[in-house]
């Protein structure tokens, strides 16, 4: 069946007009390490002028073979292809040179440099930089204005928006020559304004013959902007598919391996008293910037409140003051009827004794001590709890039966309670996170990104973690850059855009234009 | 999924360990070579010093008792990520303690009692010495590298200017305390064999042997088995994480540099206590700065380091044997050996290790992947 779907695939993209031979051709590609198998065996054919996505859950080894196109991995079998002729890639700087340009997912610029000087690095015109500045000045203002980049060149990076910055980014590669550009989950960081703006950027690209490959796992946006599109599963290329004989629903099955049903029934819970008030909240970060403004709202037992925004906008900060990480600096929190003042004697420990558990937004700094085991990070923050321990001591066999019951409940595989947390997938990561939270019986509980970089098959678990959770009264308070998660999941949504409360809606009748347009700043509701 | 995941723990703490202990080898024999004497021959007149000789054993043992403490002292310390190179200071100032309770108290309160308060004024010297640059580093971000470093310093002219000037015995020139009275002191293990009817050649292996295994295995619980050793260990490996688990990094950076001082405090117990009897100029000879080599080569794991502090016990002992063998080869040569093996074991630890993954995963890779 698998076979020839694949068959099926390659011939409409064979049949596809372009030139004769394609910009791109990867045959046989192998890459281990050690003995874990990251591309087996991938073939892949992009034609000249097309837009191509590679989607794949977490682990698919989409990045590592975009790494192998890019010269930073050498595969141990199989061979490169550009525009027919076999090319040995071996260095990042050689893949430049034969025109592959990458967008990484996070930006490679120099936040103290202007635009202009980070546009030009790599090919900075001449030996001397100010006559070779206005040489790629030129060449610059040409290409931007050729594909409707626009960038103020002047700005410094720093000041500008996470959506310019990417066009530098975009015209860094282009200056650089790229004949093909791979796109490393673009729109991650994008309001959807911006993205339609990048997607119009990205088809202007096409139409003067630039060949696009974008990694995403955003299926909406596969359908809106490829011609062609890969599924990645194992390490192998599972399904190719011409974009508009395919739909979402398909394309999720071929990356799960088997149907997937990402509706999520809310339960039905009469929301309660409020638990957490959240009151006239302000900070300033360390260099003196106004992360958070005058921000106010409350949080209900059984009431899931989304917050959206684009990531930057004072969402992190927010949840740090909320779970004691950050001093709380003006305004005032309520939490299960205590009160907590400004410098007041506020941290992580404290806001656990009053009930407040915290998925946080980065598990790999944050959430888990990657070396340590999971028995270790199964209590990490609660190891203090007599439960785990008897006076000074911890308790090894009560924390080992309490890991054994949690990785069994909550479906963290391995079922291991001796194995580094660091060797777990991304959502196993999050699923030990979040368990080890959910079983603090907390009443109110902190996420920030429960699904960022989290494979389908752990996000339908861990919706139903939360909706249970939700079921038993727990106030839930939910940050997410992801739209659609705070939609389907909210009960209510607010949105932030720089440090201040833009907006509040009812989920049920909010679209995904109205908080677009207020996570820009453009609207106020 | 991380390279260095893939080969087991046998290989990464047993056999690499022993190839770079081997190549270090290899590499001073080269140099014996080059100055015209026989390699082999010295070797074995290292291992004949170091074991074979009548007290030979014992005075090895003395030497990896300094070594034990130096190297828990900076292991401890690691494990919070802080690098503690000040154990030779501390170790100094710890003397200072030692000196002063028993110069203080040894006419007045029996012997047992002294050395027990000379052993704890070690460890609270010892602590003082690491709760400066600890307090430093976590309230005011001082880089507890450049402190300890520092406070090497401060100790060695500290130490200089009072036996030079206040605690020196009256009426003599050389820079040293009066002797201890006689009923204090750690007794040395050949004599106590000799009161329980046992023949032990004579040596300076003293009680602090005992106190430093001892130390070792409450090293271990502290760090592996209490609240406090977690904390220490989250601190260590994620900062960040720490903070988010409620543990509060100041404090228990303070708390880990006081443990870390002590522990290279007790250095003295074993030199004024249990050998010279009298605090003295310079008794630390360099076993603050050898205890970083002895943790890094003993993986911050108490028995790691008392295997690492029995081969530099061995070497320094083996060492002196070999200066007194050849006369070529000078005490320099010794240090030499002993940098070579700071070398392959400290610095380019992980050197070897790709090729052994390769030619592990050759040969055994596939059984492993079924």
């Amino acid at each position: 069946m698998k076979t020839i779907e694949n068959k099926e695939g390659n011939e409409t993209i064979d049949s596809l007009p372009s030139s004769t031979k394609p910009a791109i051709e990867l045959k046989n590609i192998t890459k281990r390490f050690g003995h874990v198998v990251a591309n087996s065996d991938v073939n892949l054919k992009v034609s000249t002028g097309t837009i191509h996505g590679i989607v794949g859950e977490n682990g698919a080894g989409k990045s590592t073979l975009m790494n192998i196109l890019f010269g930073l991995y050498k595969p141990d079998i199989g061979t490169i292809f550009l525009n027919g002729q076999a090319v040995d890639v071996n260095s990042p700087e050689k893949s430049i040179a034969l025109g592959i340009g990458m967008v990484h997912q996070h930006f490679m610029l120099v936040p103290t440099f202007t635009v202009l000087e980070n546009a030009m690095l790599g090919n900075e015109g001449s030996m001397v930089l100010k006559s070779g500045e206005k040489v790629v000045l030129d060449r610059l203002k040409g290409l931007s204005k050729n594909y409707g980049l626009d960038v103020d060149f002047k700005a410094i990076i720093s000041d500008t928006s996470v959506g310019m910055q990417q066009r530098v980014e975009i015209l860094k590669a282009l200056n650089r020559g790229a004949k093909i550009l791979i796109l490393d989950e673009p729109t991650g960081v994008l309001t959807p304004q911006e993205t339609i703006g990048l997607f119009d950027i990205l088809r202007s690209l096409r139409g003067q013959g630039v060949t696009i490959i974008l990694i995403t796992h955003k299926l909406k946006e596969i359908i809106s902007i490829t011609d062609t599109v890969s599924v990645m599963r194992g390490g192998k290329v599972v399904a190719n598919f011409s974009t508009e004989k395919t739909s979402p629903e398909e394309l999720a099955e071929n990356m799960v391996g088997r149907k997937v049903l990402l509706s999520i029934k809310k339960p039905y819970f009469t929301v309660g008293k409020p638990v957490l008030e959240v009151k006239n909240v302000s900070h300033e970060s360390k260099d003196g910037v106004h992360v958070l403004n005058d921000i106010s709202f409350d949080l209900k037992e059984g009431e899931i409140l989304g917050i959206a925004g684009v990531a930057g906008n004072g969402q992190s900060e927010l949840l740090d003051i909320l779970s004691g990480i950050e001093t709380l600096q003006k305004g005032q929190i309520t939490v299960n009827g205590k009160t907590i003042l400004p410098y007041q004697d506020w941290n992580s420990k404290k806001a656990r004794e009053f009930g407040v558990a915290h998925v946080p937004e980065d598990r790999h700094k944050r959430g888990l001590v990657l070396p340590f085991y999971n028995y270790e990070n199964s209590i990490l923050g609660y190891h203090r709890n007599e439960d785990y321990s008897s006076g000074f001591l911890m308790d090894k066999r009560k924390i080992l039966n309490f890991v054994d019951d949690l990785v069994e409940n909550f479906d963290v595989r391995p079922r291991s309670s001796s194995i580094s947390s660091g060797k777990l997938s991304g959502g196993n990561q999050q699923k030990l996170v979040l368990a080890r939270e959910i079983e603090s019986n907390p009443n109110i509980l902190l996420v920030g990104q429960p699904t960022r970089g989290v494979d389908i098959g752990a996000i339908e678990r861990i919706y139903e973690d939360l909706m249970k959770l939700k079921s038993k009264g727990t106030a839930i308070l939910l940050v997410s850059v992801e739209l659609d998660e705070i939609m389907s999941l909210s009960d209510r949504i607010i949105v932030m855009n720089q440090g201040t409360i833009v907006g509040e809606t009812n989920s049920s009748h909010a679209t995904e234009l109205d908080l677009g347009k207020m996570m820009s700043g453009l609207e106020q509701v | 999924m991380s390279e260095s995941n893939i080969i087991p723990k046998w290989l990464t703490v047993g056999v690499i360990p022993l190839i770079n202990l081997f190549l270090a080898f290899c590499v001073s024999g080269l140099f014996i070579f080059f100055i015209g004497e026989n390699p082999f021959r010295a070797i074995f007149v290292m291992i004949k010093g170091a074991f074979y000789y009548p007290g030979a054993i014992g005075y090895t043992l003395y030497y990896t008792t300094n070594f034990i403490f130096t190297g828990l002292a900076v292991a401890l310390a690691f494990h919070a990520r802080l690098f503690n190179i000040g154990g030779e200071g501390q170790a100094y100032v710890g003397g200072l303690g030692v000196g002063l309770v028993c110069l203080i108290f040894d006419q007045h309160v029996v012997g047992f009692l002294v050395t027990i308060l000379a052993i704890l004024g070690s460890v609270f010297f010892g602590a003082i010495w690491g709760i400066i640059p600890g307090y430093l580093q976590a309230k005011r971000g001082s880089h507890i590298v450049i402190t300890t470093i520092m406070f090497n310093f401060i100790a060695a002219a500290l130490m200089v200017y009072l036996l030079v000037n206040v605690i020196i015995e009256p009426g003599q020139m050389s820079p040293e305390t009066r002797d201890f009275a006689s009923g204090v002191g750690l007794v040395q293990l050949h004599i106590l064999a000799k009161y329980l009817g046992l023949e032990m050649a004579m040596s300076p292996l003293n009680l602090s042997f005992i106190v430093a295994l001892t130390v070792s295995v409450g090293f271990w619980f502290l760090v592996w088995r209490t609240k406090f050793g977690y904390e220490v260990r989250s601190l260590g490996h994620s900062e960040t994480a720490a903070i988010y688990a409620g543990i509060k990094v100041s404090s228990t950076i303070i708390i880990v540099m006081a443990i870390s001082g002590g522990l290279a405090g007790l250095v003295a117990i074993n030199e004024l206590l249990g050998v010279h009897n009298k605090l003295l100029l310079g008794f630390t000879a360099g076993y603050g700065f050898t205890g970083i080599a002895v943790a890094l080569m003993g993986r911050n794991h108490p028995f790691g380091i008392f295997l690492a502090s029995l081969l530099f016990g061995a070497l320094y002992q083996g060492g002196t044997e070999l200066d007194f063998e050849f006369s070529s080869i000078t005490r320099e040569m010794v240090l030499l050996i002993q940098g070579l093996i700071i070398l392959f074991s400290g610095a380019l630890a992980y050197m070897l290790s790709p090729l052994v993954e390769r030619v592990y995963l050759k040969y055994y890779g596939n059984y492993n992947n079924g």
